[in-house]
C-alpha cells in the first residue's frame, strides 16, 4: 500500500494536449502509471499517441470518469484556467486532484478551496504549485522523477520539489512508500498534517520525513499534530534559515499565526515535540537512516 | 508587492472609497502645485514602506503652498530607518474625532481570508490585540460568498462600532472587500479608519499588498513597481527572466528549484562559520531546464556582483539531466569569454541525480582551471566557502 496513489489508481490529465501536459503524460506512462485519458473540450473525441499508447481525449472530467473509471486527475493547465479546471474536477467529485500549475493567484486557490469545502470535500486537492505524488514502483501523478528511488517504507511530505528529489536520492537505498509534494503556495489543498495522518495510518510506512520552509505556520501546527497523533518516528528539515524576511508577509499577518514564520520558530516547534531536525538535507537523511537501521 | 501609501490612496479613490483629496510629489515644486490645487492647509507625508514616519519627522503640516514647499524640501531625501524618502504625499487635512481599524488579509492557516476590525484604531493593532484582545474582532471570510451587506453588518456589530457610524462602516466594509477582490490583494489595511469632525468616515492610511501571481489580469499593476527601489542586479536578472535575490555575502549561488536553493544558502552559511564567516551573496533559481543560455545569464548576473568571491553551482538533476547542465556550465563560461567578460572567480560545481556520472565526466574532461567538482552538497558548500574566504 501507499497513501492516496496506488497501482490501481486510474489517472487522467487535464491539459494533456499542452506542452507540459503531454511531456509529463509520457513520463508518467513510462513510470508505469495507469494514465487512462486526458481532458480538453476543444479536442474531445480525438486520441493522442504516447510512444504506442493511444489515450482518448474527453470533453470534461465527468465524461472521462464515466468512460474510464478515473479516480485521479493531474492538472497542467495554465494559471489563468486553473481555477476553472479544479472546479470542474470538484464538480465531478473525483477523489484526488493534483494541481501542478505554478503561479495561480491566491484568490483563485482560496476560491476553489472554499468551493471544495462547500461541496463536502469529496475531492482531495494536492497543490497548487507542487511536483505531485509518487508511490515508487506503483504510480506517479505529477512531475516527480520516477527513477530516483524504488519502493520502501519511508513516507515523505515536502513543500519543495527539488528538496523532495534530493531527499529521495539521499535515501534511495531504503526507498519510499509515497512521496507527497504539497507545494509552496500560501494556500494549499493538502497540508503536512493531512499527509502525516495518512502516513500514520498506512501499514506500509514505518517512518516519515517532513520538509518545510519559511512562511506561515504550517510546520508549527504539524508539530502540534505530531505530538497528539503520530506514533511513528518523524524527522524534519526546514529550509530558509538565511533567507531575507519575505516581502509578501503583511504586517497584520503575524496576529493570526502568533508566530513570525521563521525557520528558527519551526525548528524549535518540531524539536519541542521530539522530532529530530537535520541542519542540512544530508544530515536529515542520516537521522532517518539511523531510525530505519534501528528497526 | 507592497504599495506605497499614495498608491493605496489612489487605489481606494478609484474604487469609490472615501479618502482625502491629495497627490504625490517628487520635488518641492510639484508639492507646491498640489498644495495650490488643494488649497488651504495641507499635510506633507514621507512615502516609505516602513512604520514610524511621524516620530521620525516625516509627517508635517503646512499652511499653504509656500510652507508645503518648505516641508517637502525638509522631508525629501530624509532617511527613515534606512529608507530614503524619494516621494511625499500631499493631502488636505482631516479633523479626526475618532480612530478605528479595519483590514482584510490572507489567512494561510485557515485557507481563507480574514477580516480584522477594531474600534481601537490609530495604534499598532498587534499591541491592541495583545493588551486588549476583546477590542479586536477577527472574522473569517468565505472566499466564495465574500462580504455582502449582511456579513459587513455582522462584523461591524461584533466589533462594537458606534451606532452613528455603523451604516457608513458597513458601506466601507463592502466596498473595501470589492476592492480587495478586484485588485487581487492579499492585504488591505486601513489604520486609522477615521471619523471626521463632520461625522464623515475617511480611510486615512492604506497598507496594501498585491498578489504578483495575479499580474496576468492586472496589466496596470506593473506601473506600481518602484523601479528606483529595485536592486540593479535584481532588475537585470528580472529582465532575463531569472529568479534572483541579492543578499549581503561573498559566495554566489546558482541552483535549480526554490527549496534546494534556499537550502543551499543555509548550508553555505553554516560552512561559512568555519571560513571567515562568509555568507551567501544571492538567491538564484534557474528552474528546471538549465540550458547553456540560462546558465550563462545566471553566471553573468552572479559574477557581476563585485562582492562575489566564489560561486557554488548546486544542481540536482530531477527532470533535467546533469550532462546537459555540465555542458551548460562549460558553454556558459565560453560564452562569457566571447562576450568579453573575464571570468576569474572559482566555480564549485555539485551535480547529483539524473546522469550525474556523465555530467561529472564532462566537467573533468573540460579541465577548466576555474571549475572545481565536489560531489556532495555539504562538501561543495564547504569548498565554496573556503575559496570565498581565501579570495576576500
Amino acid at each position: 500500500m501507499a497513501i492516496w496513489l496506488t497501482k490501481d489508481s486510474k489517472v487522467i490529465v487535464q491539459g494533456m494536449t499542452g506542452s507540459e501536459g503531454s511531456k509529463h503524460t509520457r513520463r508518467m506512462l513510462a513510470a508505469g502509471t495507469n494514465v487512462v485519458g486526458g481532458v480538453n473540450p476543444r479536442k474531445a473525441g480525438q486520441t493522442v499517441d504516447f510512444d504506442g499508447t493511444e489515450l482518448p481525449v474527453f470533453a470534461s472530467v465527468a465524461d472521462a470518469m464515466a468512460e474510464t473509471g478515473a479516480d485521479v486527475t493531474v492538472i497542467f493547465v495554465p494559471p489563468q484556467f486553473t481555477k476553472a479546471a479544479v472546479v470542474e474536477a470538484i464538480d465531478a467529485a473525483i477523489g484526488l486532484a493534483v494541481v501542478i500549475t505554478e503561479g495561480v493567484p491566491v484568490h483563485d486557490t482560496a476560491s476553489f478551496w472554499a468551493y471544495n469545502v462547500a461541496q463536502g470535500e469529496r475531492t482531495r486537492i494536492v497543490g497548487p504549485n507542487c511536483p505531485g505524488i509518487a508511490s515508487p514502483g506503483a504510480s506517479n501523478a505529477g512531475i516527480i522523477p520516477a527513477d530516483i528511488t524504488g519502493s520502501g517504507r519511508i513516507g515523505l511530505v515536502s513543500k519543495s520539489g527539488t528538496l523532495t528529489y534530493q531527499m529521495m536520492y539521499e535515501l534511495r537505498d531504503i526507498g519510499f512508500s509515497t512521496c507527497v509534494g504539497i507545494g509552496g503556495d500560501p494556500i494549499i489543498g493538502t497540508t503536512h498534517i493531512d499527509a502525516l495522518a495518512a502516513f500514520e495510518a498506512d501499514p506500509e510506512t514505518d517512518a516519515i520525513v517532513m520538509i518545510g520552509e519559511i512562511g506561515g505556520d504550517a510546520e508549527e501546527r504539524a508539530a502540534e499534530f505530531i505530538k497528539a497523533n503520530v506514533t511513528k518516528p518523524v524527522v524534519g528539515y526546514i529550509a530558509g534559515f538565511t533567507a531575507p524576511p519575505g516581502k509578501t508577509m503583511g504586517h497584520a499577518g503575524a496576529i493570526i499565526s502568533g508566530s513570525a514564520g521563521t525557520a528558527e520558530a519551526k525548528q524549535a516547534a518540531l524539536e519541542a515535540v521530539g522530532v529530530k531536525v537535520g541542519k542540512t538535507p544530508t544530515e536529515t537523511a542520516k537521522l532517518m537512516r539511523e531510525i530505519m537501521s534501528g528497526n | 508587492m507592497d504599495l506605497y501609501e499614495y498608491q493605496g490612496r489612489d487605489l481606494f479613490e478609484r474604487h469609490g472609497l472615501p479618502v482625502l483629496a491629495g497627490g504625490v510629489a517628487t520635488t518641492p515644486e510639484e508639492a507646491r502645485a498640489i498644495a495650490e490645487r488643494l488649497g488651504g492647509r495641507v499635510v506633507v507625508k514621507a512615502q516609505v514602506k516602513v512604520g514610524g514616519r511621524g516620530k521620525a519627522g516625516g509627517v508635517k503640516l503646512a499652511e499653504g503652498p509656500d510652507e508645503a514647499v518648505a516641508r517637502a524640501t525638509d522631508i525629501l531625501g530624509m532617511d527613515i530607518k534606512g529608507h530614503t524618502v524619494h516621494k511625499v504625499m500631499i493631502t488636505v487635512t482631516a479633523d479626526v474625532a475618532e480612530e478605528y481599524y479595519f483590514s482584510y488579509l490572507l489567512d494561510r492557516a485557515n485557507r481563507t481570508f480574514l477580516c480584522i476590525a477594531s474600534v481601537a484604531g490609530g495604534m499598532d493593532i498587534e499591541q491592541v490585540a495583545a493588551e486588549t484582545p476583546d477590542k479586536v474582532v477577527k472574522a473569517p471570510i468565505d472566499a466564495v460568498k465574500g462580504v455582502d451587506e449582511a456579513k459587513a453588518r455582522e462584523i461591524v456589530t461584533a466589533a462594537g462600532f458606534p451606532a452613528e457610524v455603523a451604516d457608513q462602516v458597513v458601506e466601507i466594509a463592502v466596498g473595501l472587500w470589492q476592492a480587495f477582490v478586484a485588485e487581487d490583494a492579499t492585504l488591505v489595511e486601513v489604520n486609522p479608519l477615521a471619523k471626521n469632525g463632520d461625522g464623515r468616515m475617511l480611510l486615512l492610511d492604506a497598507k496594501i499588498s498585491l498578489d504578483e501571481n495575479a499580474a496576468f489580469r492586472h496589466p496596470d499593476h506593473e506601473a506600481l513597481v518602484d523601479q528606483a527601489a529595485v536592486d540593479p542586479l535584481e532588475q537585470a536578472a528580472k529582465a532575463k527572466d531569472l529568479n534572483y535575490v541579492k543578499l549581503d555575502g561573498e559566495v554566489g549561488i546558482i541552483g535549480n528549484g526554490a527549496g534546494l536553493v534556499m537550502s543551499t544558502l543555509d548550508v553555505v552559511a553554516y560552512a561559512g562559520e568555519r571560513h571567515g564567516n562568509v555568507k551567501p551573496a544571492n538567491f538564484l533559481d534557474i528552474g528546471g531546464g538549465a540550458s547553456a543560455a540560462v546558465m550563462a545569464n545566471g553566471l553573468e548576473i552572479v559574477l557581476s556582483d563585485p562582492a562575489v568571491k566564489s560561486v557554488f553551482v548546486n544542481v540536482f538533476g530531477g527532470i533535467t539531466a546533469c550532462d546537459e547542465v555540465a555542458n551548460g556550465i562549460i558553454q556558459a563560461l565560453a560564452l562569457l569569454e566571447q562576450r568579453g567578460e573575464q571570468v576569474t572567480k572559482p566555480l564549485v560545481v555539485r551535480l547529483d541525480g539524473n546522469n550525474a556520472e556523465a555530467g561529472r565526466a564532462i566537467l573533468d574532461s573540460a579541465n577548466n582551471p576555474l571549475v572545481q567538482r565536489v560531489d556532495t552538497m555539504d562538501g561543495a558548500a564547504e569548498r565554496a566557502a573556503e575559496l570565498a574566504a581565501a579570495g576576500v
